[in-house]
This record gives structure tokens, sequence and C-alpha cells, in this order.
């Protein structure tokens, strides 16, 4: 049997292993005896995933190839745990107090829950970590290659491919089937931090065994080797100080950032404490991981024959030797260095496409049909698995497109400067709460295309992606768009390049964006959140006794239903569940039936909040808030139409008081109309009925007298019937249903006419006549106009007391109207009774002889109202004085 | 001579009526036609019944009524009251007042006589 045989042996039954110990851990952790689970040095091993095939195998072939630059990668981590263990600590409160699941999460949930910047970080972390996937596969196909090497019996491997189909495809099957066994709401995966701590210890010692081996039985001894590196190129290696510095960072980022490392540093964190822990066993680990390093390059060097690829010298120079055993060691620790990075990279990123991508989808499909919620959790883990195999076939196309031949520091280092794009957002995320989420936005779009046009797409050469052409020219030519030589800056390493530019313009956008735009509420308080992680998250308290808790309750429901109605409810509730008293067990069934109750009073959600607060379940959340400030908004809202409302009926109200006083009013002046002419009506009726009885009844009366009486009979007949005439007239007048007759006519032609109808003049009236020419020619309805100064001069005839009468009868011309003044001699109108001359049935004089209802006025007011001109009464003037005004369209130039 | 009747009225012909029929009737009829001094009129002329118009100019017959009632002298006088307004309050009014009789214009002249002739037995 052939030792590639044996080793795909020792591989199955290693990985039964890993299944052994994952199930156990995940046994235990149920069962709730996991103690030695949560230990930190758990926490501190399963972090060692950092270290991946390329740290195992590639490190040597970095320290063969570059010198000590294999260090910056180990620099950098150690840096982050020992020089920035309370950033971490705060990165690590942020994520349990806010359940963060991912670093997608994380930066969404910090910009305003954004399901954009979920997606977008998410498709960064897939792109960035595909090629690091590749990277274990191609890792693993190489060790497996080498074996078959030195394996004259077996069979040549023939497809190297094939090898790294099987390898995918196997890492998928143990991903899916530990990574997906359960949904923990936390992310919390024991068994496969288990195994990884394992699998931590196996790299760890294999190297070890090696570095022992190499060091002891190849070179000689410390002193001996120690010389051999002198001696080497290694020992003479110039640093190059802008490649180290790129290094350090980008380390350093990558393993704030990287999905998996975000996955056990963060999320699979049991305890904060694990990281006091863990900054200095971490970085003791690592050192340990880099020991030899150097002399394993050194001696692989001397002892392996020209062309040998250094970075499987950790597995050849055993191979080499005929140290079968230690090789075989050495290949489970390779194979346990890739296994353990590919299983959480792959259980982190399907977290995320499942969790941002997958299930917003299904959601927004399924809404249609119905939705039954046991189906969720099967869809979350058939998309979970799903994901989980896309990832690794991405890790595979990538393995096979780039032809699997570069070097395994430099695959690695894409992946790092492409996740290290999150750095600004997520150190903005609980650093700075200015910024937001236009500024992350900006950033890792910045970051993400200068990452992946400067350094993913030329990583799989000229013609792939980009054309020969413009990685030599540019695109379109444009030399300042060189992919490895952006803005004109040539002759950088293409990683410092891109790490240069990449992150300098990340930052910078994110920074500018951040300041100009403005955070939305639901930032500005996640943000808060967030950078004052430690003052708003407590430690969480002990539980306070249930009686304690049932008394505050009952303190909260009295102050919102008041002393007897949640007096009330608690007697109840005490006495269904069988006690004496006022205060119930604060059992579910109860804190839902109050917080029901409650929620009549307050809304649901404030109901929640308190309840919640109170039974100390959890601290409220930015939503439990958010929907309360929503509630009371809806209340106030719902409050502000109520008044609006009641604003409303109370102006109604006063319009419909209004309108009834009106209506009183109008009834009122009704009355007194009807009255006034039902007054006016039977005076005349009285004289014609009595006078028409004496007529009828005396036979034997003189002929003077029953002329007489015949004579009153009919003028009070005249009176009723120009009392009716007027009634109308005014009637007609009042309604404005009155037709005009407009015509052309002159004034002194009017007045002249008015005279005559009145015999003014033959009744001793005397007329004054003053600027009455015949060239004054107007357009009005000139019968209308007749009738008020017929009227005008008829009162003068009756009422003007004068012993000689005298009616002055003026025209003034003015240039906007046309005057005409009728002024008598007589005793004129009282001041007090002035304002009442045009009312109807107003009569000013005590005499009846004029016989008049105390219409005309009232009917000459309206007449000139509805001529557009004005009548009114005229003050000292000596006598009565009206004086007529008609407006100037209506006075026509003289011809 | 007949009894002494005194017609307030401001309507010359409804006065002029009125004298007629009670002249013929048999009446002595003095007339006076504002209110202003109507109560002195009154006084004065001390007649047997007075007929009183309710809107007379200067004072409303009303106020004459009241003040005659007021006054011990004629506290007793029958008044016919004459409206031109015929409505319930108008009579009502009148009636706690004090007139004797309340008539609404236009009225026959047979009832007026019939009702001096009730007030003042012949």
């Amino acid at each position: 049997m052939g030792a590639l045989n044996i080793l795909v042996a020792v591989c199955l039954t290693y990985v039964a292993l890993l299944f052994v110990v994952a199930f156990m851990a995940e046994r235990a952790a149920l069962r709730g005896r996991a103690t030695w689970l949560r230990s930190p040095l758990v926490y501190t091993l399963s972090l060692s995933i950092y270290c991946t095939a390329w740290t195992f195998y590639g490190a040597v072939g970095n320290a063969a190839r570059s010198g000590l630059e294999f260090l910056t990668i180990y620099i950098g981590p150690t840096l982050v745990m020992l020089g920035w263990w309370w950033g971490l600590r705060k990165l690590v409160r942020v994520g349990r107090t806010q359940r963060i699941t991912s670093v997608a999460d994380l930066i969404s949930s910090r910009y305003g829950k954004s399901p954009v910047l979920a997606v977008f970080v998410t498709l960064i972390a897939v792109i960035g970590t595909t090629p690091y996937i590749a990277l274990q596969l191609q890792s693993v196909t190489l060790s497996f290659a080498s074996f078959a090497r030195f394996d004259p019996q077996a069979v040549q491997l023939a497809d190297s491919d094939a090898t790294a189909l099987w390898v995918a495809a196997g890492l998928a099957l143990f991903t899916v089937l530990f990574g997906t066994r359960n949904l923990d709401a936390n992310e919390r995966h024991h068994g496969v931090v288990m195994a990884i701590a394992l699998e931590a210890v196996v790299k760890l010692f294999a190297l070890v065994a090696v570095g022992i081996f190499v060091v002891w039985g190849l070179g000689g001894g410390v002193s001996e080797t120690l010389a051999r590196i002198d001696a080497s190129d290694i020992g003479t290696w110039q640093v190059d100080n802008g490649r180290w510095t790129a290094l350090i960072l980008l380390s350093a980022a990558a393993f704030l950032t990287l999905p998996r490392m975000f996955q056990v540093l963060v999320v699979e964190n049991e305890n904060e404490n694990h990281l006091r822990t863990a900054s200095w066993a971490f970085p003791t680990y690592l050192m340990i991981m880099s020991l030899f390093v150097v002399p394993i390059a050194v001696v692989g060097l001397d002892v392996m024959p020209e062309g040998s690829n250094p970075d499987q010298f950790v597995l050849t120079v055993p191979l080499s030797q005929g140290q079968q055993s230690l090789a075989m060691l050495s290949f489970l620790g390779g194979f346990s260095s890739a296994t353990s990075m590919v299983i959480v990279a792959a259980i982190a990123l399907s977290t995320m496409v499942s969790n941002h991508i997958v299930m917003p989808i299904w959601l927004k499909i399924a809404k249609g049909g119905a939705v039954i919620s046991g189906d969720v959790r099967s869809v979350v883990l058939l998309s979970r698995r799903l994901s989980i195999a896309g990832v690794l076939a991405l890790g595979y196309l990538y393995y096979r497109f780039s032809g699997g031949g570069a070097a395994l520091t430099a695959i690695g280092l894409i992946s790092f400067a492409g996740v290290a794009q999150f750095l600004p957002a997520l150190m903005g995320a609980i650093f700075w709460r200015g910024s937001n989420h236009l500024g992350a936005m900006a950033g890792l779009l910045t970051g993400f295309v200068i990452w992946a046009y400067s350094l993913l797409l030329p990583s799989f050469g000229a013609g792939v992606f980009l054309s020969a052409d413009t990685l030599q020219h540019g695109l379109w030519g444009l030399s300042w768009l060189k992919p490895q030589a952006l803005f004109g800056i040539e002759g950088i390493d293409p990683v410092v390049h891109t790490v240069l530019w990449s992150m300098s313009l990340n930052t910078g956008s994110f920074v500018l964006f951040s300041i100009l735009s403005f955070p939305r509420p639901m930032e500005r308080l996640q943000g808060a959140q967030f950078v004052n992680v430690f003052q708003h998250s407590g430690n969480p308290q002990g539980w306070s006794g249930g009686i304690a808790q049932a008394e505050d309750l009952m303190v909260m429901a009295q102050r919102i239903l008041g002393p007897d109605e949640a007096q009330a409810l608690f007697q109840r509730a005490a006495v269904d569940q069988g006690l004496v008293g006022y205060l119930p067990e604060p059992t579910p069934e109860f804190l839902q039936s109050l917080e029901r109750e409650l929620s009549g009073s307050v809304g649901a959600a404030t109901a929640h909040a308190m309840v919640s607060q109170i039974m100390g379940r959890a601290t409220v959340s930015v939503e439990d808030l958010l929907a309360v400030a929503d509630e009371t908004a809806q209340m106030m809202e719902y409050s502000s139409q109520l008044e609006a409302k009641s604003a409303e009926l109370t102006r109604t109200a006063r319009q419909l008081r209004a309108a009834n006083e009106k209506l009183t009013q109008i009834s009122l002046q009704k009355d007194a109309f009807l009255s006034q002419i039902s007054h006016e009506l039977r005076t005349p009726m009285t004289s014609i009925r009595s006078f028409s009885e004496i007529l009828r009844d005396a036979d034997e009366l003189d002929q003077a007298l029953l002329e007489k009486y015949s004579d009153i009979i009919h003028q009070e007949a005249i009176r009723l019937t120009r009392l009716l005439d007027d009634l109308l007239d005014l009637s007609v007048l009042e309604n404005g249903q009155v037709n005009l007759n407009i015509r052309e006519g002159s004034l002194q032609d009017l007045i002249n006419h008015a005279l005559a109808s009145t015999g003014a003049e033959s009744s001793g009236l005397r007329i004054r006549r003053i600027g009455i020419s015949d060239d004054i020619v107007m357009e009005t309805d000139l019968d209308r106009l007749a009738q008020v100064f017929i009227n005008l001069i008829a009162n003068a005839q009756k009422y003007c007391d004068a012993e000689e009468p005298e009616l002055t009868i003026r025209v003034i011309e003015r240039d906007n109207c046309l005057i005409v003044d009728f002024v008598d001699n007589g005793s004129g109108i009282p001041a007090q009774a002035q304002d009442m001359v045009f009312e109807k049935f107003s009569r000013v004089s005590d005499q009846k002889a004029a016989g008049g209802a105390g219409l005309g006025l009232a009917i000459c007011r309206e007449i000139m109202l509805r001529l557009g001109g004005a009548i009114a009464y005229l003050p000292g003037q000596g006598g009565a004085a009206f004086r007529v005004s008609l407006p100037a369209k209506l006075k026509l130039a003289a011809q | 001579m007949g009894k002494h009747v005194l017609v307030i009225e401001d309507e010359p012909n409804i006065i002029e009526a009125i004298s007629f029929i009670l002249s013929r009737d048999g009446w002595a009829v003095d007339t006076h036609s504002n209110g202003h001094d109507a109560v002195d009129v009154v006084r004065a002329k001390t007649p047997d019944l007075v007929i009183l118009d309710v809107m007379l100019p200067g004072k409303s017959g009303y106020d004459i009524l009241s003040e005659l009632r007021e006054d011990a002298g004629t506290r007793n006088l029958p008044v016919l009251m004459l409206t031109a307004r015929g409505q319930t309050k108008d009579r009502e009014l009148a009636e706690r007042i004090g007139a004797s009789r309340f008539m609404t214009k236009p009225f026959s002249n047979a009832e007026v006589l019939e009702a001096l002739r009730e007030l003042v037995p012949q």
C-alpha cells in the first residue's frame, strides 16, 4: 500500500476525528456542560485560523523568496492583539449587544440597517475571500502532488484539478454538516470552534515537529543552523520599508475584517475577558508558528534540489529525507490549516450571503404565497447550505482560472487587500459617530473598485479579464489608468500600490462623504449605540426576586391603568394562579396579558418595552425605541387630528350660531316688516271700510258728505294701490331681479320731466335750477332715475315746512361723477333721524298728510344701487338735502 | 245731550269716520290727534269714554292708558283701544294695562257702536 493511499486514509481518519470532536462539543454545549468549551484557551486557539495553509506552507516559501518579509503577516495581528485589545473589546461588545452575525451585519446595522450596504459588503467579502479559499485548495492539492512525487507506487495524480475538486467537495460537505446543523440566534458554533481549536494544536505541533527535525536532524543543532542562516541570502536581505509597512497594515486590517476572523473573534466570542488571555496567548502562538520558518527555508534551500517549490518545503524536506511519518504529520498540519480556514470562512460567508442576499429575496418572493413560520427555518438552512457550496465552488473556479501556479503569499495578499477595504467603515462604525451610510458606501465602493482593478483582475493574468494591452497601457489607452500604475505612479510593488491607493481613497471618500451628508435618525441612534457601547451596555445585573418584579410591574401598571384597574387585574391573575393577595407570579402568560392590557393605553411597543425593562429580559433596543417613538408620533398625530377636528367643530358651531343669529334677526325684521305692512294696509282699509259702511247704511246722507266720503274711499284705495306697487317695486329691486332699460338721454330733459310729473311748480313749490345745462348727456335707465328725482321732488312738496317752500336742484360735474343735489328751505331732518330716512317705513314727519307708507327713499336707495350710483342725505344745507351721485361712465362727453 | 266721547287718533280720515258715526248715534264727540298731551286733554275734557289709537305721534296709546290707569280720576274711565296691529300680543298687552275693550282696524261701525253702548250705558 503506497504512501499516498495511507495519506488518504489518514486524512479520512483525521476528518472523522474532527467530526467526533465537533459532535461531542456540540452535545456538551447542548447539555450546558460546556464550561471547558468556554475556556479562553479554546478562544485563542480558534483565532489561529488566521494561520492558514498560507502560513503553514507559504511562510517558508515567502522566507525563501523574500527573507524576513513573511514576519509582517505575523506582526500585524500581534500589534492588534497586544496594542489594541481595548479596541477589540469594543468591537466584541458591540457585536454582542447588537447581536451581530457578520462583518456585513455590523456595517449595515451601524449605518442605518441598510440592506444595500449589507449586500455590498457581502459581495466584497465573497469576492475578496474567494482567492483565499482557492489558496487553500491549491495548497492541499500541491501537498498531495508533493506526496505523489515521492511515492513511486502511486498512480501519478493525473489531474491536480480533480484533486482540488475533491478537496473542495469534501470541505463543503464537512462545513454543511457542522456549520449548518443548528440555527443559533447568536450564530455560535461550539462544535466547529472545538474542531478548529484541535486543528490549531495539530498544525502547531506539526510545524514545530518539522522545525525540530530540520534544526536538530538536518541542521546539526541551533548554532549550526544559525550559522547557516547567516551564510544564506536571507540574512542579508534588505528590508523594503514601504512593502513592510503596507503588509503590516494590511495584515492588521485583515485580522479584523476577514470574514472568518470576524466570525471567531467577535461572533463566536463567549466572553469579553477571553480577549485578555488571547492578547498575549495568540501572539505567543504566532511566535511559535514563525519560529522555525527561517530554519526550514534555509535548510530546505540547501538540501532540496534547485527549482523545488519552497512553498512545499515543510512537506518535501521530511519526504526527501525519507521521514514518512513526519511528512504525514506535516501534511496533516497543512491540511488542518486549510480545512479550518475554509470551514470557518464558508460558514461566515454563507451566513452573510444567506442573511443579506438569499433570505431577503426569498421573503420578497414568498410574500405572495402562504408563509408558514416553520418554513423559514428550513429555507434558511437550505440557503446556508447552498451558499456554502457556492462559496467553495467560487474558490475552486478561481483556482482553475488563476492557473494554480501563483505563489501562496501573492494570492493571500490579494484577499487581505480586498477585505481590508472594510476597515475604514468598521473603525468609523465604532469610533466616529459622524460617519454615515453615504460615507461608508462611497469608501467601500472606491476601495473595492481600485482593489479589483489594480490587484484582483490583473492576478488572473493578461487576457482573462484585462487584456494585455490594458495592463500595459491602461484602460482605453489612458496611461494614468494603468492597473498597476494608477495616476502615473510607476515602479512600486503592486500590493503596496493597491494598498496605498485603495486605502487612502477609501478612507478619504468615507470621511468626505460622511462629513458632507447627514445621517438618518436610525443611523444616529445606531451610531450612539455603537460608539458609546460601554455606556449603553452595562454588564447585565443579576435578576431580582420574582416578588420585587411583580411589585415593580404593579407600580408601573397602577401609573398607567389607574390603581383600581391595575389592582383588579393583578388580583385576578393571582387568584388564577392560586395565590392569595395582589401579587401574581410574573409568568409568561401573566406578562402577556399585562402587556395586552397596557398596550390598550400606551401602545404595544411601549408596553413591551416597559415590561421587558422591568423584567430585565433585554435592554430596550433601538427598534423598540423607534417603535415607541413611532407610536407616540401616531398618537400625537391622532390627537392633533382630534384637535383640528374640534377646532373645526368650534368654527362650524360659531358659524352656525352666527347664521342662526342672522336668521333670527332676519326673522325679527320680517316680523317687524309684516307688522309694518299690516299697519300700513290696515290704516287705509279702516277708512275705506268705515266710510263704505256709512255710505251703505245712511240713505239720507247729503250730497256734499256723500261726495266727500266717496272721495276719501277713492283716495285711500289709491293709497293702498300705491303701497302695494311700492312694495312690489322694492321687492324686485332688493332681489336684484330688476331689468334695467339703459338709454341715452339729457339730464336737463330728465329733470324737467320729473318736475312736470309731480306738478311741483304749479303746487306752489318754487324751483331753483343751478348748473343744469343741456349738454349733459347720460347713459342709464332714465325711467328709474326719473323715479328717484320724482320721489325727491315729491318729498320736498310734502314735507317742506317753509313759509315759501323752495327747492334748489343743483348739478355739479366732477371728474369721476355727476352730482345732483335736491335741497329745500324747510326745517330739514333732525340729525338723529338722518340715518333712518332710507329705511323702509321710516317716516320722519308726524304728518300723515302725504299719505306715503315710508317706502319712497328706500326705493330710491335701491334704484341708485342698481344704477351703480348712490343717494345720501346731505347735512348742513339748511333744509332737507339729498345728494344723488352717478359714476362718470354714465355721463357722456358733450358733443 | 248724549254721553261725551273723546277720540284720540292721528289718521284724519279715521277721525272723520268715527266722528260721523258716533255723532249720528247721539254721542258728543271730541277729537285729539297726538300723544304728547293726550292725558292732559282727557283730564281736562273728562269724557265718559275714550277711543284710543295705539300708534300715536309723541306717545303710544299704551303709555297714555297706563297713565290714565294710575290716576284715580281716570282709573275706571272706559277706554276702547283701536289698533292697526292685530297681533295677539298687542291684545294681551292692552288688556293687562287695563283697556276696557280692544278692537282691531279695520273695524265695523256697528261693532264700535255696540261696544261703546256696552261700556257706557245710555
